[in-house]
């Protein structure tokens, strides 16, 4: 037999492996069971994103698989394209996530079951996220009321929601100021 | 430059809640800095000006004083893999990261991983079942973080990584278990099989061939994304309570029905690590098993909780390697191991 990992040298070591619960073989030849000597207590998901994200091509939830396998579209920051992430499964910086939204979100939604976050906030973005996780929940409300023919409660939700949303185009308008100013100062 | 030292960390020195089944918790936040390309796409000035940043939030701070600060490259692959069988680093910092460096508690409890697969990855380990606490420690230092840097975090997505099952808490938690009653009743697979129905991760000691041995097993979230913090390690600790249950009971059973056979069999565990002149890896963890289940039951009272927790880790092939000081063969370690075992139970019985 042929050790699995090389597939050149006669396998001399065979280990009954269980992974989550199922059996199988792994059958090494010396020099490559003595990598695997090298203990790895990592906690990582061994999760192929590799996989996932071919099953989903091939599904056609990207569209056209070779249109997307040529779409050229870069990260602005990094440069990264969406099918080099799908080679190597890893994004490039932070900036890919909303470059590539459209096509993350099905990809996370998959891994996750869950698509938005609703832990953990940084000091310095509390402020924001708190009004808009509100305004989500301000909406679920709505949607609610109207379905239950509550529509004096729901007119009140949608001017709440209408403020709130001012409220927050407002600010954008205000940060977008601050980073012209900035700008103009540092030439 | 200094060598690493074998030495214990807290989790197998100290004793936490739930210590005869579960041997440590774990928990780590993967962070990244804005406008610095993940590790990956980065050059090595890049990642070089990552390591300066980070290392400079924490220089001067209160929560970071004793910290030691410790570059890869100062290691040799020994030292570094046996910070990996201590749990301290991940493989990857280990092999692969350009300007990886980790920054240590002396107790070991806290660390943080820089040029990871992300910039940050702060993580904490204690011993027994203590999730809650392991990550109220990470989160502690997370905190201090956060006000000096510029994490990479979406209104909607949350923490921002480099893999994208890790996007949201960028958190992951884990348990390391010891179930030898299910293992030798033949129920393990039954229940390790449902924890992957229910999102969590379950893995042998070993990484890639993840086969279970010295009936240890890892169970870990898989999801990060949709599940704050809190409920992530408070799920898992109530999977873990169940699994805990179900030893104990199948303990007790084994205990009615084979007690001569159990005691005999610590016994015959305790010789064999005294006594033996060759022994592998497995062999070797699978004797620390059964001597360890022998002591929880009270068959064996001679032995302790942090002998088996040191015993446990110095068998591994890098802690081997970093006490003989060189670079063993396989037959080498398994003539090492035996000596380096009965000098650890001769310092226990003096
Ligand atoms: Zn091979
Ligand atoms: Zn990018």
């Amino acid at each position: 037999m042929l050790c699995q990992e090389c597939r050149r040298h006669e396998a001399t070591i065979h280990i009954v492996k269980n992974v989550n619960g199922k059996q199988s073989e792994l059958n090494l030849c010396e020099s490559c069971a003595r990598k695997k000597d090298e203990l790895d207590f990592s906690f990582e998901p061994q999760f192929s994103l590799h996989k996932l994200f071919s099953s989903m091509l091939n599904q056609g939830l990207y569209g056209n698989r070779e249109e997307m396998l040529a779409d050229e579209k870069k990260c602005p920051s990094c440069s990264l394209t969406f099918a080099q992430f799908g080679q190597v499964g890893r994004l490039g910086c932070s900036d890919c996530v909303p470059a590539f939204e459209d096509k993350l979100k099905p990809l996370l939604k998959r891994i996750h079951g869950g698509s938005v976050h609703t832990g953990k906030v940084p000091e310095k973005a509390r402020e924001r996220v708190n009004i808009l996780r509100e305004l989500d929940q301000l909406k679920d409300e709505l949607q609610e009321k109207v379905q239950n023919e509550e529509f004096e409660k729901a007119a009140q939700l949608r001017d709440r929601i209408r403020e709130i949303e001012q409220d927050i185009n407002r600010k954008n308008a205000e940060t977008e100021d601050v980073d012209h100013n900035q700008e103009g100062e540092e030439h | 430059m200094k060598q690493l030292e074998f030495n214990l960390s807290r989790w197998m020195v100290g004793s936490g809640p739930e210590n005869d089944i579960v041997i440590s918790s774990r928990v780590r936040a993967a962070r990244n800095l804005q406008n610095h390309p993940f590790p990956c796409l980065a050059s090595g000035d890049e990642t070089e000006q990552v390591l300066n940043k980070i290392k400079s939030a924490t220089e001067g701070k209160a929560g970071f004083s004793d910290f030691q600060y410790l570059l890869m490259d100062q290691f040799s692959e020994i030292e570094r893999q046996a910070l990996v069988e201590k749990h301290l680093i991940s493989l990857f910092l280990a092999r692969d990261a350009k300007h990886g460096a980790l920054l240590l508690r002396p107790d070991e409890d806290v660390s943080l991983m820089i040029n990871e697969e992300d910039h940050l990855r702060i993580q904490a380990i204690l011993p027994g079942l203590q999730l809650e606490e392991a990550w109220s420690e990470a989160g502690k230092l997370d905190d201090i973080l956060e006000s000096e840097l510029e994490y990479a975090f979406d209104e909607k997505y949350g923490y921002l990584t480099a893999c994208p099952t890790n996007i949201g808490t960028g958190l992951r938690a884990s348990v390391m278990m010891h179930l030898p009653a299910l293992v030798m009743t033949s129920q393990i697979n039954r229940y390790l099989g449902a924890l992957s129905q229910v999102g969590l991760m379950v893995r042998g000691l070993y990484g890639e061939g993840t086969e279970i041995i010295g009936n240890l097993a890892q169970v870990s979230n898989q999801v990060t994304l949709g599940q704050s913090e809190e409920e992530i390690v408070t799920n898992l600790s109530s999977v873990v309570c169940q699994v805990i249950e179900q030893e104990q009971n199948a303990r007790q059973a084994l205990l009615d029905k084979k007690r001569d056979e159990l005691s005999d069999k610590a016994w015959r565990a305790l010789g064999l690590l005294k006594h033996a002149r060759i022994m592998g890896f497995q062999e070797a963890i699978q004797h620390i098993s059964d001597l360890r289940l022998g002591h929880d039951l009270g068959l064996i009272k001679e032995v302790d909780q942090r002998l088996l927790n040191e015993l446990l880790v110095l068998v591994r092939p890098g802690c081997l390697q970093l006490m003989a000081r060189k670079k063993l063969s396989n037959r080498e370690k398994n003539l090492e191991r035996p000596v380096r075992v009965r000098e650890a139970l001769d310092r226990h019985f003096a």
